[in-house]
């Protein structure tokens, strides 16, 4: 059970789980105490990072400004889509809060991409705000080995060049060795609507300005990005009954591999467009726009344009779609999906009334832009450790990453890799042939980011393998391993992987001659080579009934374990060819270079490109090869200089 | 991913010694099936190894021999990859050379090294050792720098320019089908994966219609001039001829396993060898036949024949004569009446010549720089002048292929995607335009081959 020091302990209702918790007044009562990872920030990296080092059962500290603001989503309510999907399936898989959470909250559960392919299909669900914050609450209230407390941490201490804690406001320090910071946009966070600025993080949260100096202190190389979020309305004040509804799916794909199916009541989310004439207030108020007068330098995201983007750059088109989705079962509020904006609060209402559906709509809290400094995520170790100051971690959108799930896969990998530095044990890191996670990782602390950076499933280089339906098989024995899967996770997957490998020797077990399916109607090479009911499997005219026909045992299979055994044929002939890519790709990731390497000392180097390597200080062979302006001799050079070194080491 | 990687457990075989130059050539396979490769060739498995033999190489498939060579079997890791390897010391004549990079690649698991493989296989196994690493780190770069400007070079081209224009038609379909894929819920035009098969097709018929054009190849490693004719028709005189004009002459070079002379020649600017042939006529013996035999054999193969006869006599020469075909009137000093022809030196019939006098021999070679020029030439033609760009792009049409069919049965979106991917990367291997994610491909592409 976790237990809670409150600084600014509310007592009306937003703690009520707290009162049942351990209550340690001795804690409370002292300005200080010692941790072994210290967390700050109780966004969806803050939440996993937490979560992670706790159940790696190291001593865990979370600093929150507010406890009642942990878990909040502050833009889109939904969680998934695709690459997103595939994201919270992996942190799942290694026993994250994110799926199991998602799935408790999730009021419109749909499997986008159904229809191409299991390899490319994202679970994404709708989720009530206020559960989704509240079961994230209650689940990090029940995590043991963890301590919450609310405060803002305004400086790191740093002693002899390591991070030994933090110190809060109001004077408070808390000591922990390593320390995760998860604080999003606080760094001269900015936000313009129309021609207003007004410095903060999300609205309503004050920007961390004490420990900017920190971070600024450190010479990190820093960017600036940009990003939006769209007014909020009132749900009552839309005409939905012109609208046109997009339901649920029937059956919902969890998120959870421990998920059973929805738990909330399942909601519609409705479409409408703008047109024309949304089209014409907003050309005559561009000026207003912080971005086309010029107030924002800021890159927003190409992938998630505000509607003034999008008439400006895509000015042929005569109406853009706009999702309104709901933001919780017992909340008015409606979020609407696709019309961003920075304008002006009463443009804002003007331009929305002019939508079919829209047209009486009232405005809970206009749309705004927000930019803000980002740490250059090429800074980072691979670990999400910060370079320059041992025992920092840096995770989420502070890295130049966009989206709840980047966020919080960061904030798990952070937190199991503190935890696992507390332990004395070795990095856990994730590559690109193991996860998305790990493409996601390689990718910010190799190339580092132009716009806010997103996931997306053609960034996967192997993504036929690192599929949604397997997250579990490829990560949860190694979270297992590691001891960040809790008990009954490993049973259920214990059990699961017993039945998917007798289903599998039985599929391939199972064979017949081609003129024994043809008796059976298959229209098969008469070549004389046997297939297994696996091989048949494969073949995407022939489909697991007809397979079943013949073979009926197959039949008795549990669905699920069928629906895997078939995803797994159809990509069989495609992972056999990309296994001996796997194979060399890892030989170039285990090729490590030494943190100690002078390039200056390697030979045939060009200057552009020793800068370069000096700049990114790849952790491998593998990475080197990724970095920008890499050349082909400078490859060579480098992989001769280390094995030069290693053969030195064993003579 | 790269393209060190890509070929991790393969066996892989090139020619490890100059092309086209010298008398023996080397060509080294190195891999778990080297050892099946050297069976596929000769019949029988590597003997002792470090120990060279003598043995015949038939074409794994026809059974043709293709020549007799000096055999050497190494087992790794006492080799130079620390794989196993053979090396097949062969004769140097490029048709020789080209069949048995031919049989080798008729061998099942075997595949043409990329550049500098064979020496990043070493480096891997720890092959080298300290001094050697550093010398060849020096190599490395004076080999990437002379390949850069080399393929600078050629990618200013038209080829260069058809091959860039190519990945980026696949890149756009690529990205189409991506986007269908990864942006589903958005308000996107519908079919928009199926919308690129216009685009695809049309890469496919172009690429496909430029690997069956082999005159890039022909540029590069020369063209073949076979010299035709009945015994004594003065075939040997021509050849010495032309082998005696310093000018031209290039190497010379006596075959002793086939009874053929070549002789290699730089005419107009294309490398071109001039192979002496037995002397076509019906005959009993049996030595001589076989000689008559692969002068034939020669001939097929030649890329431009030139038939020799001489005046009044029936000589062997084809009944319709092809762009590859030259009649030559020889012994024209002999002639009765070489009046009309002697004007221009030819006639519809073929080319009067007289190496004795000289006479028309100069006209031949033009009219040889011409139709070289006419079948072979047009430098500027985009041409696939390498291997390696041959085997990339064939990879790409088969992924093609296989990508535009799987779209039009609407299967996995996934599967076509995967194709289109692999079809970019084979074409971005040719361009050099790959992705920084797929660097290392270009690490030992640029580094010479069987070093």
């Amino acid at each position: 059970m976790a237990t809670w020091i409150g600084l600014k302990f509310d007592p009306e209702g937003l703690f009520s789980g707290i009162r049942e918790g351990r209550w340690p007044d001795e804690i409370m009562n002292e300005k200080q105490g010692t941790w072994d990872v210290i967390v700050i920030g109780g966004g969806h990296a803050g939440c996993e990072a937490a979560a992670a080092a706790a159940r790696m059962n190291v001593r865990t500290l979370l600093i929150t400004h507010k406890w009642a603001s942990v878990g909040e989503m502050s833009c889109n309510p939904a969680i998934g889509g695709l690459g997103k999907g595939h994201l919270v399936r992996e942190i799942d898989a290694l026993d994250g809060l994110m799926g199991q959470v998602a799935d408790f909250s999730g009021i419109q559960f749909r499997l986008l991409n159904r229809r191409k392919g299991p390899a490319v299909q994202g679970p994404r669900t709708q989720s009530d705000r206020k559960l989704y914050r509240e079961e994230m609450q209650r689940r990090l209230q029940l995590q043991a080995s963890l301590d919450v407390v609310e405060g803002g941490v305004n400086d790191l201490v740093v002693e002899d060049g390591s991070v030994t804690g933090v110190v809060t406001e109001d004077g408070r320090t808390f000591h922990a060795g390593r320390i995760i910071l998860t604080t999003g946009t606080f760094l001269n966070g900015m936000i313009h609507i129309g021609r207003e600025r007004v410095p903060a993080g999300r609205v309503g949260d004050a920007p961390a300005l004490g420990l900017s100096e920190r971070l600024y202190g450190l010479g990190l190389k820093l960017g600036r990005l940009k990003t939006g979020t769209p007014p909020r309305l009132r749900g009552a004040s839309i005409n939905w009954s012109i609208l046109e509804r997009q339901e649920a799916d029937d059956v919902a794909s969890c998120f959870s591999y421990l998920g059973k199916g929805a738990v909330q009541p399942q909601v519609a989310c409705f479409v409408t467009r703008t047109n024309a004439r949304t089209h014409e207030i907003i050309r005559e108020n561009l000026e207003e726009s912080p971005v086309y007068g010029g107030r924002i330098e800021g890159t927003g995201p190409r992938y998630c344009p505000s509607i003034e983007d999008k008439v400006v750059r895509f000015g042929e088109r005569d109406g853009h779609q706009i999702f309104l989705e709901p933001e919780g079962l017992d909340d008015d509020t409606v979020y609407p999906n696709g019309i961003s904006t920075a304008l002006p609060a009463d443009i804002q209402a003007a331009m929305l009334k002019t939508i079919e559906g829209l047209e009486d709509v009232e405005i809970l809290r206009p749309g705004y832009a927000i930019e803000y400094d980002y740490v250059d995520p090429r800074e980072l170790l691979p670990t999400l450790e910060v370079k320059k100051q041992a025992g920092l971690y840096l995770a989420g959108q502070i890295n130049g990453t966009t989206g709840y799930e980047e966020a919080a896969a960061q904030g798990l990998m952070a937190g199991l890799n503190a935890a696992l530095v507390v332990k004395g044990e070795d990095a856990f890191i994730l590559d690109r042939a193991d996860a998305y996670i790990g493409v996601m990782i390689d990718d910010l602390v190799t190339k580092g980011v132009s716009e806010p950076y997103r996931m997306f499933t053609s960034r996967a280089e192997y993504r036929l393998s690192l599929r949604a339906d397997n997250a579990d098989q490829r990560l949860t024995g190694l979270g297992v391993a590691l001891g960040c899967v809790s008990g009954e996770r490993a049973a259920v997957f214990e059990e699961k992987l017993a039945k998917l490998e007798s289903a599998r020797s039985l599929a391939r077990s199972l064979s017949a001659s081609p003129s024994k399916l043809k008796k059976a109607g298959l229209s098969i090479n008469q070549d004389g080579v046997r297939r297994t009911a696996f091989d048949l499997l494969s073949y995407p005219d022939i489909s697991f009934e007809r397979v079943c026909e013949i073979w009926p045992e197959l039949g008795a299979l549990e669905p699920a374990v069928a629906e895997q055994i078939v995803i797994d044929a159809t990509y069989a002939v495609y992972l056999e060819r990309q296994a001996a890519d796997v194979k060399s790709f890892r030989k170039d990731e285990a090729l490590v270079l030494p943190a100690s390497l002078d390039y200056q000392t390697v030979p045939g180097l060009s200057t552009e490109v020793r800068l370069k390597l000096e700049a990114a200080r790849p952790v491998t062979l593998g990475q080197a090869s990724r970095v920008e302006g890499m050349t082909a001799s400078a490859l060579t050079s480098l992989l001769l200089f280390v094995k030069k070194g290693n053969l030195r080491r064993a003579g | 991913m790269g393209l060190w990687n890509r070929f991790g457990m393969e066996t892989i075989y090139a020619l490890a010694s100059g092309r086209g130059r010298g008398a023996v050539a080397i060509v080294r396979v190195s891999g778990p099936r080297a050892d099946a490769a050297l069976s596929a060739l000769s019949g029988r498995s590597i003997g002792s190894p470090r120990l060279a033999e003598v043995r015949k190489l038939f074409c794994p498939v026809t059974g043709v021999m293709l020549d007799e060579a000096l055999v050497i079997g190494f087992r790794g890791p006492h080799s130079f990859t620390g794989e196993d390897v053979v090396e097949l010391h062969i004769h140097g004549g490029l048709a020789v050379i080209d069949s048995v990079l031919d049989g080798l690649g008729k061998v099942e698991g075997l595949r043409p090294a990329l550049a500098g493989e064979f020496s990043r296989r070493a480096v891997e196994n720890g092959k080298f050792d300290l001094s050697v690493a550093e010398g060849i780190a020096d190599l490395v770069d004076a080999e990437s720098a002379a390949q850069q400007a080399q393929a600078l070079r050629q990618m200013r081209g038209m080829f260069g320019e058809l091959c860039e224009g190519w990945r980026q038609a696949l890149v756009k379909a690529l990205a189409y089908i991506e986007a269908e894929i990864d942006f589903a819920d958005e308000d996107l035009p519908s079919d928009l994966a199926r919308s690129v098969e216009p685009l695809a097709e049309r890469v496919r018929s172009e690429m496909q219609a430029m690997l069956e054009d082999r005159r890039g190849e022909k540029t590069r490693d020369g063209l073949f001039i076979a010299v035709l004719g009945a015994p004594n028709v003065g075939k040997s005189s021509l050849v010495n001829w032309l082998a005696g004009r310093e000018a031209v002459i290039v190497s010379e070079v006596a075959g002793t396993t086939r009874d053929v002379v070549e002789v290699r020649l730089n005419l107009g600017g294309h490398v071109v060898t001039i192979c002496d042939t037995a002397g076509l006529r019906e005959t009993d013996d049996l030595i001589e036949s076989e000689g008559i035999k692969r002068a034939r054999a020669v001939g097929e193969d030649a890329d431009l024949r030139l038939w020799l006869t001489t005046g009044g006599e029936d000589g062997e020469v084809p009944s319709e004569g092809s762009r590859r075909d030259i009649l030559v009137q020889t012994k024209a000093d002999l002639m009765e009446t070489p009046v009309s022809r002697a004007i221009c030196g030819s006639s519809p019939e073929g080319f009067d010549i007289s190496v004795k006098s000289g006479f028309g021999l100069e006209t031949l070679l033009e009219e040889i720089s011409r139709r070289i020029e006419d079948l072979y030439g047009g430098l500027e033609a985009p041409v696939i002048s390498r291997a390696r760009h041959r085997s990339e792009i064939e990879a790409c049409v088969a992924s093609l292929i296989r990508g535009l069919k799987l779209l039009s049965q609407d299967a996995d979106l996934s599967l076509v995607a995967e194709e289109f991917r692999l079809a970019t990367r084979a074409i971005g291997r040719v361009t050099g335009a790959v992705d920084v994610e797929d660097l290392l491909d270009v690490v030992f592409r640029d580094f010479c081959i069987g070093k």
